[in-house]
């Protein structure tokens, strides 16, 4: 059998109850007036217990007696949403699944959640004298020449696949960690976090090489690739 | 259908009139019937290089404000059927480019001829803008020097993002370089910028090297387009550049050193 065939994909229609409902003392009254409308529809569906605005429910036992109470009127728990990260925990622990958005805690959970890819910025054309572009929360990626008197910015990495011969500027917001590739590095001005170089203060080793550039122990360091 | 060719550098002095009266007489050799227009309002030259001066009634500037008709401030070239000039005011300033009326204009040009060449002013300001903004095609005037080479670069971004082209997200202008005043011995001695250097940094097509010529010089005081000059290593290069904008497959003439022979070696004459 192909491994394809194991695991697949399914959409499902899942009713959403709000955890902060449940506090209301009318609510039990309330639901189970609508499920006595409509009984079919309602049995055994499953539910998704949104947390929003909920800040208790942090044990496993406290998803029990939920479960439990949700069982009452003929709904199965299945898991929560929205949740924090130790309500995430006890929710794991007392057997639930984490929907979407639920905030933190995905990767400990080794759940769905996915973070938001960031942003890249790709530029196929030679960034002309006079440009500025600004890759914005993200890395910028050019695939032509930087002119003299061009200026690329980006919170995240720059790389460029051809000649650096303006200015490059990375983790513009602050990130020390980003990085600046080039294949020719003739640039006006290398910047990362707010660290600079200018064109004569990069040592001549490196002049036209294919380096890239990071900052170590709070200097700007240039290697060759 | 008309084709607009602005005649561009950003940086001035580099010879960007003499191309377009080299280039616009070069087409008309070519049997296409062309205009060339000055957009250099309040510095008008491009009559002086064409030899048309005393000839100049009404101008671009009258036919854009509705003061006189094409017809009466278009000037027919002397000699060629084809050529024809477009002078520009000498009394106004770029002010007096106003965009409605000269697409009017050019609109009414493209209905009599193949081609119509722009003569941009220098600078990045409102003249120059204008001059490209209706472009299809544009060459690029650069010397071998990093400054002229660096502005080039900067009105080469300006077309790609400021031309009506660009606006309508159509084709992109398409871009030619042309590189002037090149005097090979001085490349070969490291003060001028080579061919392949500044090809590099602009990276677009090279359609011409112009020799540094004294020919230039004469051809603009006497007020005769270079190619008129067949003798004249630059307006055989002018002919050249032409011939591949037209689509020719020609060979790059005047990029090596010339060798001078014994005998102009032993008497002096260059």
């Amino acid at each position: 059998m192909a491994a394809g065939n194991i695991v697949q994909g399914a959409l499902f229609t899942v009713m959403v109850v709000r955890a902060a409902s449940l506090r209301d003392p009318g609510f039990e009254k309330a639901l189970a007036q609508q499920i006595a409308r409509s009984p079919r529809f309602f049995q055994s569906a499953p539910v998704v217990l949104d947390l929003r605005g909920v800040e208790n429910l942090t044990e496993a036992s406290d998803f029990d007696t939920v479960r439990d109470k949700l069982h009452t009127l003929t709904l199965t728990l299945v898991g929560v949403q929205n949740a924090q990260p130790a309500q995430l925990e006890a929710a794991i622990a007392a057997g639930l699944a984490s929907f979407a958005p639920n905030s933190g805690a995905q990767a400990r959970a080794g759940a769905a959640a996915v973070p938001p890819a960031p942003r890249t910025r790709v530029v196929g054309e030679p960034v002309r004298s006079g440009t500025q572009i600004y890759a914005r929360g993200g890395d910028l990626v050019v695939t032509a020449p930087v002119s003299p008197g061009a200026e690329l910015v980006a919170d995240g990495n720059i790389h460029i696949y051809g000649a650096l011969r303006g200015r490059a500027l990375a983790g513009a917001s602050g990130d020390a960690g980003a990085r600046i590739f080039c294949t020719r590095l003739e640039a006006e001005l290398i910047s990362i976090a707010g660290r600079y170089l200018v064109s004569e203060q990069l040592p001549a080793g490196v002049q036209a090489a294919p380096v890239q550039v990071a900052l170590v122990d709070d200097q700007l360091t240039i290697t060759p690739n | 259908m008309a084709k607009v060719i602005v005649i561009t550098s950003g940086k001035g002095g580099v010879g960007k009139t003499t191309t377009s009266a080299a280039f616009a007489a070069g087409l008309a050799l070519r049997g296409h019937k062309t205009v060339v227009i000055d957009f250099d309002v309040g510095l008008r030259n491009l009559d002086l290089v064409m030899g048309c001066e005393r000839r100049v009634v009404f101008d671009f500037i009258n036919v854009i404000n509705g003061d006189a008709n094409l017809n009466q401030a278009l000037i027919k070239d002397k000699r060629h059927d084809n050529l024809f000039i477009f002078p520009t005011s000498q009394t106004r300033d770029k002010n007096a480019l106003k965009r409605e009326g000269v697409e009017r204009v050019m609109e009414e040009l493209k209905q009599q001829f193949d081609y119509i060449i722009c003569d941009s002013p220098a600078g990045i300001e409102h003249g120059a803008i204008t001059a490209l903004y209706f472009a299809d095609s544009a060459v690029i005037v650069t010397n071998p020097e990093v400054s002229s080479v660096r502005d080039s670069d900067r009105i080469i971004g300006i077309l790609a993002s400021k031309s009506r082209r660009a606006e309508r997200n159509e084709p992109a202008v398409d871009v030619h370089l042309l590189l002037t005043r090149y005097d090979p011995a001085r490349v070969a001695k490291g003060e001028m910028l080579a061919v392949e250097d500044v090809k590099e940094i602009l990276s677009i097509p090279l359609l011409g090297v112009i020799p540094e010529s004294e020919s230039v010089l004469r051809a603009s005081n006497t007020g005769t387009p270079v190619v008129f000059d067949e003798e004249s290593p630059a307006g055989r290069a002018y002919v050249d550049a032409v011939a591949r904008f037209l689509g020719e497959t020609r060979e790059m003439r005047f990029v090596k050193p010339e060798r001078r022979s014994f005998f102009r070696a032993l008497f002096g004459k260059a």
